[in-house]
């Protein structure tokens, strides 16, 4: 025998009430989750569901062509104690310039738009929302965070270079030798690493965590880069992306890369 | 079992040689020794008691490593309620900046290697 009225009308009174309850539950667990995130931080450290830069590569290209401007890596290295191996098959790098060619391989064609041939894009680690590094590593070494950062945990790599075969964007730098006697500088408060290991741009979590903008962010004069939470409605990098053209590198390989340039 | 005197004798012999660094450590008085790290804190309580800490500090750090890097929860509640940012450079070596006196007595006495330093930067001591 079919439902009877009453029954369907029990039914469909106790199914609208679940419904409107694990709304309720989802928002206070949902809720629970960011403010459990703010509690187990600093005071002051920025918290953000998906961080992501965009690169406003005029003001940047125009700036590079005038004076040779490196502040960002500069910047970079010297607060991460990069080494400078002075060879270029070991060097280290979290932030480099790379001709728009080598950039955006997929984009470039013979008639590329004046000006743009050779000219000197900032690339560093894409923080991609699908990372094919995170995918490889045997270890775990390299993981996403719930913020969207591809984190490195330097203590559990163990120098196998997969994740470098796997990054399409060369973000991955690894030390063939001990980086120790080629920092110029040495950070107290920031690690160095040891040989055997694997090393790329963190997104400054570090940083992030004091409540401070990333160094080579801090560091732009012309502040050709910007960076926020993508899913703060309101955030900078939104309203960029919102009102203007963006590309990012090889998207067509599906790492959903969140650096994103303004040609 | 031919010339089994000999042999006791040699295996004597042998045991007093081997063992003689033992014997010679007894008699000079130095058995009893125990490193002695320097506290040079100005605060009067470690994020633990100093018993708690002695034993475990390595399970303690490895917790902190873990939290901080992999789960990105930097704040440590003590039992007491106070709040440390986890971390040996800013939290830990604030207090014991004298790594020489501190970690590396006991460090050399049992023998380990631990490899924080192969990485994380020592602060300069005073000489």
């Amino acid at each position: 025998m079919g439902v009877n009225r009453r029954d369907f009308l029990k039914i469909t009174g106790l199914g609208a009430l679940a419904g409107a309850g694990s709304k309720v539950a989802a928002d206070l667990v949902f809720k629970d989750q960011a403010e459990a995130r703010e509690a187990r931080s600093n005071k002051g450290a920025f918290v953000g569901k998906r961080w992501a830069m965009v690169v406003d590569t005029k003001k940047c290209i125009e700036k590079v062509e005038k004076d040779g401007c490196r502040d960002c890596a500069i910047a970079c290295h010297t607060v991460h104690n990069v080494p400078d191996f002075g060879n270029p098959k070991d060097e280290i790098k979290w932030i480099w310039q790379e001709p728009y060619e080598h950039a955006f391989p997929n984009q470039h064609h013979p008639y590329t738009a004046e000006g743009l041939e050779g000219a000197p894009f900032v690339v560093f680690c894409n923080h991609c929302d699908n990372p094919p590094c995170v995918r490889v590593c045997p270890t775990k070494a390299t993981f996403k965070r719930e913020d969207g950062i591809v984190m490195m945990d330097f203590h559990r790599c163990i120098g196998c270079r997969f994740c470098m075969a796997a990054c399409p964007y060369g973000s991955r730098s690894f030390n063939w030798r001990n980086p120790r006697p080629f920092i110029q500088n040495i950070q107290e408060n920031f690690p160095t690493r040891m040989r055997g290991v694997v090393e790329k741009c963190l997104f400054c979590e570090e940083r992030l965590a004091e409540g401070l903008s990333p160094a080579c962010v801090e560091a732009c004069k012309v502040k050709a880069l910007i960076f926020g939470d993508l899913e703060d409605p309101d955030s900078e990098v939104r309203e960029i992306l919102h009102t203007h053209r963006s590309i990012q590198r090889k998207p067509g390989l599906g790492t959903m890369p969140q650096i994103y340039y303004i040609v | 079992m031919y010339d089994g005197g000999k042999i006791v004798a040699g295996l004597v012999v042998f045991l007093a040689v081997v063992t003689s660094p033992i014997w010679y450590n007894v008699v000079a008085g130095k058995a009893e020794y125990r490193p002695d790290p320097k506290i040079v804190s100005q605060e009067k309580q470690c994020v633990a008691p100093k018993a708690w800490m002695t034993a475990m500090h390595m399970t303690l750090l490895n917790s902190w490593r873990d939290s901080v890097v992999r789960e990105d929860n930097r704040v440590y509640v003590a039992a007491n309620g106070k709040t440390y940012n986890m971390s040996l450079s800013k939290t830990c070596m604030q207090c014991h900046p004298n790594k020489s006196e501190f970690c590396d007595r006991c460090h050399n006495y049992a023998s380990v290697n631990p490899y924080c330093w192969d990485c994380h930067v020592e602060p300069k001591e005073k000489k």
